[in-house]
């Protein structure tokens, strides 16, 4: 296989938005775990562990939207008008999720409190179900007409096998989450995380076999090339591997390694999910013929080969300075004035 | 209503919200850069709180001008599906550059900005400082270049047909620097470092009128007042080189914004007034001769009217003008305070009136009004056209977005807003009367080591 623009393109729209799960993931799992705590110093120190990066990753997204547009405008086009509510819905929930952060410890009374952290948390879990649940569909297929337009309904997308997918995101973000938490904190936090983080990982495990039972049963086409090309089972089984080690890296006491795994994890499941899937971005059921794929939705080759040099250029300088500043807020959480 | 005057409502109505944040954030980046950089220079401690006082206004801020702006990213999918197929291949270039290099630049080094004060040293602050300010900068490039791609598209070509077709990429280069980028990007920046300063100029006339925290007021009006002078000047300049390039590129626009139907010699240029749209003429106070000399330089030029195009290309007419004009006489207002202001505060005397002091703690409404009405005169100008002369404004809407759906989620985002909104000055009014902190006179953590000379 040659790898032409497209295909890089097609890399490059799923490292974005690998980067975004990796990165935001963490966050919205710091969120949906947030109303388990009662206690206020404890609920500050949760928010403070995400409070300098949660913006940064939250543009991962951003960018990976961007990215969407400009190589693939047609599936942009087609998913952004076709899932409309749903994404009216991400929407409002992630600008609560965002202002939430911002305005929860500017005040200090209790209903003040308690009210942007009921939407700091629904925000995040929200977000987390919908973003997996667009997911779903997209491996599940939807109905495209022979436009290129999406001819499905908004209930059509909500059916058992993406709403499994969306509960299996919350669950990994829960995981990943609670595992940076444990990183970040100390004390009696820290151990309440422990114990949440184990409850997590368990959750997730189920959540993943059953998923992976059901995309063996039921979504054959997500499977097809690792079926036809034995020697990609490596990455299916890097996967699994990927998964066992966080508990055992985490029973030994090493977050830093679990959290590695954790990461590991998601970036193998997105790979999993980008190598079934290629070369479509938009599996048409049931007219597989009306399929959005990165050639019949792709910009010109000009502008790839423009953007791929934007991105040659930019991507390597975030990284360094992402790394910079992860480098600088390194360790414990601390209380100090600054902070939200 | 149908589903063209409900996307169109959502987008303005989302648009509108959002830009009452970005020009804050980029004003206020602005006028951070300055107060840490004074404060590096002179040592003098006063400079650090108020950088550290304004930050925390800065974050507020920042926050809903995030939480807004993916709001827009996504419309133009949800919304405007056929307009995105369309433009994708020239538009998308310019927003994955913003991500790329705007986005992150100004949220990774925000995190140091807010959060690194006893982190790293003054320098590696100040450095933060202001890459977040270049950050905002540059997301302000590259929304407006594709802004101005649509309203004078160039380096492209169109490919395929009906349905099928697109505008393809050419010349990168022709489609950064397009005919109105640069003119129409410097006229925005301006308006951005009014609204940053004004608001600096409003609380610290407050805090003079209160009585409180004089020292830190003083020193704040000093910055405040000589940005917002230059920039209101500025505003002028760049305001006057953007008509001319309208009168040029988009000549019926103008004509919309001057209520010009007949093309003319000798062109008259409205002060202050209305357009009459059954006679199609202006009543008003007009200038003789003025439009024809402010738009090409020349009191005998022939200006293009509304009557070069046939009416369903033409834009509406009295609010492109009313937009217009407005933005024009705030402005023109902005620059007097802003003088008025500067002259008494050299003067020493601006303590002692009231008066001023009350007219300046409600200029900070005038940069975010004439920016707004700016903004609704270039867009509401352009009509018919989502991209000026190519492509017509109902030709870019999702064919599977019904009205319904559109009125649902406007419904939700004009609650939504109106929370945000309200939430963001109760907050912003706790600041204020908060007040900038005693123990920021004193640098804490690594900021109280001397930088290394």
């Amino acid at each position: 296989m040659h790898p032409d623009l497209n295909t890089i393109w097609f890399v490059l729209v799923g490292v974005l938005f690998t980067g975004y799960a990796m990165l935001d993931g963490f966050d919205l799992g710091i969120g949906a775990l947030h109303l388990f705590t009662k206690d206020d110093t404890e609920r500050r120190i949760l928010i403070n562990s995400i409070g300098p990066v949660w913006d940064g990753n939250e543009v991962w997204l951003v960018t990976g939207g961007g990215a969407l547009f400009a190589a693939f405008p047609n599936v942009y086009a087609t998913v952004f008008s076709g899932f409309y509510l749903a994404l009216m819905l991400l929407l409002a929930a992630l600008i609560f999720r965002a202002v939430a952060i911002e305005f929860r410890s500017k005040r200090p009374e209790h209903w003040w409190r308690q009210t942007w952290d009921v939407g700091f948390a629904a925000g995040s879990i929200v977000s987390s179900l919908l973003i997996g649940t667009a997911l779903g569909n997209i491996a599940w297929g939807v109905p495209v007409d022979a436009n290129g337009e999406f001819a499905g309904t908004f209930l059509g997308l909500l059916t058992p096998y993406p709403l499994l997918v969306g509960v299996t995101t919350v669950a990994l973000f829960m995981m990943h989450g609670a595992i940076y938490g444990v990183m970040k904190t100390e004390g009696a936090l820290h151990d309440k995380l422990r114990v949440w983080a184990m409850r997590c990982i368990i959750f997730f495990v189920i959540c993943a076999v059953t998923l992976t039972m059901a995309t063996l049963l039921y979504v054959p086409h997500m499977s097809e090339r690792v079926r036809n090309n034995p020697w990609l089972f490596t990455v299916a089984l890097a996967n699994m591997l990927a998964i066992a080690n966080i508990p055992r890296e985490f029973h030994h006491g090493n977050d830093g390694k679990a959290f590695l795994s954790s990461c590991a994890a998601i970036i193998t499941l997105m790979a999993l999910f980008a190598l079934n899937i290629f070369p479509n971005l938009v599996y048409s059921l049931p007219n597989p013929e009306n399929s959005l794929n990165i050639y019949n939705a792709a910009s010109s080759s000009k502008t790839l080969g423009i953007m791929l040099v934007i991105a040659c250029i930019g991507v390597p300088v975030v990284i360094a300075y992402t790394v910079c500043i992860y480098w600088i807020f390194r360790g414990k959480v601390k209380i100090d004035r600054m902070s939200y | 209503m149908d589903v063209l005057t409900l996307s169109r409502i959502q987008f303005g109505a989302t648009a509108a919200f959002h830009y009452l944040y970005p020009p804050l954030s980029i004003g206020l980046g602005l006028l951070l850069v300055i107060m840490e950089g004074a404060w590096l220079k002179t040592g003098n401690t006063l400079y650090h709180q108020m950088a550290r006082f304004w930050t925390r206004v800065f974050a507020l801020t920042f926050a809903i001008g995030v939480a807004t702006g993916i709001v827009m990213e996504f419309e133009f999918g949800t919304n405007w599906a056929a307009y995105s197929r369309f433009v994708g291949d020239v538009f998308g270039s310019a927003l994955a550059a913003e991500g790329i290099f705007a986005f992150f630049l100004e949220s990774g080094f925000l995190a140091v900005l807010l959060f690194g004060w006893d982190k790293v040293s003054r320098k590696m602050h100040f450095f933060s400082t202001c890459m977040v300010c270049l950050g905002a900068h540059f997301s302000a490039v590259w929304i407006i270049v594709a802004n101005s791609w649509m309203q004078t598209p160039a380096g492209y070509h169109i490919v395929g047909e009906g349905l099928h077709a697109r505008a393809e990429i050419t010349n990168f280069w022709q489609l950064v620097f397009n005919p109105s980028s640069m003119e129409r990007l410097s006229h925005t920046v301006c308006g951005a470092w009014c609204t940053g300063a004004f608001l600096v100029v409003s609380v610290s006339a407050w805090y003079l009128l209160k009585g409180k925290h004089l020292e830190f007021a003083r020193k704040s009006l000093k910055v405040g007042l000589t940005v917002a002078l230059l920039a209101s000047l500025l505003q002028a300049v760049t305001g006057h080189i953007s008509a001319q390039g309208v009168a040029k590129n988009q000549p019926v626009k103008l004509a919309a914004f001057e209520g010009l139907y007949e093309t003319t010699s000798n062109a008259p240029l409205t002060v202050i007034g209305w357009v009459d749209e059954q006679n199609q003429k202006v009543v008003g106070l007009q200038l003789p001769d003025m439009l024809s000399f402010m738009a090409f330089n020349s009191f005998h030029a022939t200006v293009t009217g509304l009557d070069s195009v046939p009416p369903e290309d033409r834009p509406p007419v009295q609010a492109s003008f009313m937009f217009f004009h407005g933005m024009i006489g705030i402005g023109f207002t902005m620059i007097a305070i802003a003088a008025l202001g500067f002259l008494y505060f050299r003067h020493g005397s601006l303590h002692e009136r009231r008066w001023l002091l009350w007219i300046l703690v409600f200029s900070v409404l005038l940069p975010q009004m004439a920016n707004q009405l700016g903004w609704f005169a270039a867009e509401v100008g352009r009509q018919p056209w989502i991209v000026y002369g190519v492509l017509r404004t109902p030709e870019g809407l999702s064919a599977v977005v019904k009205a319904n759906v559109v009125l649902s989620s406007l419904i939700l985002f004009t609650l939504i807003y109106f929370l945000l909104f309200a939430v963001f000055i109760y907050l912003l009014n706790d600041k204020i009367q908060h007040g900038p902190h005693e123990d920021d006179l004193i640098p804490s953590g690594k900021l109280a080591l001397p930088t290394r000379n």
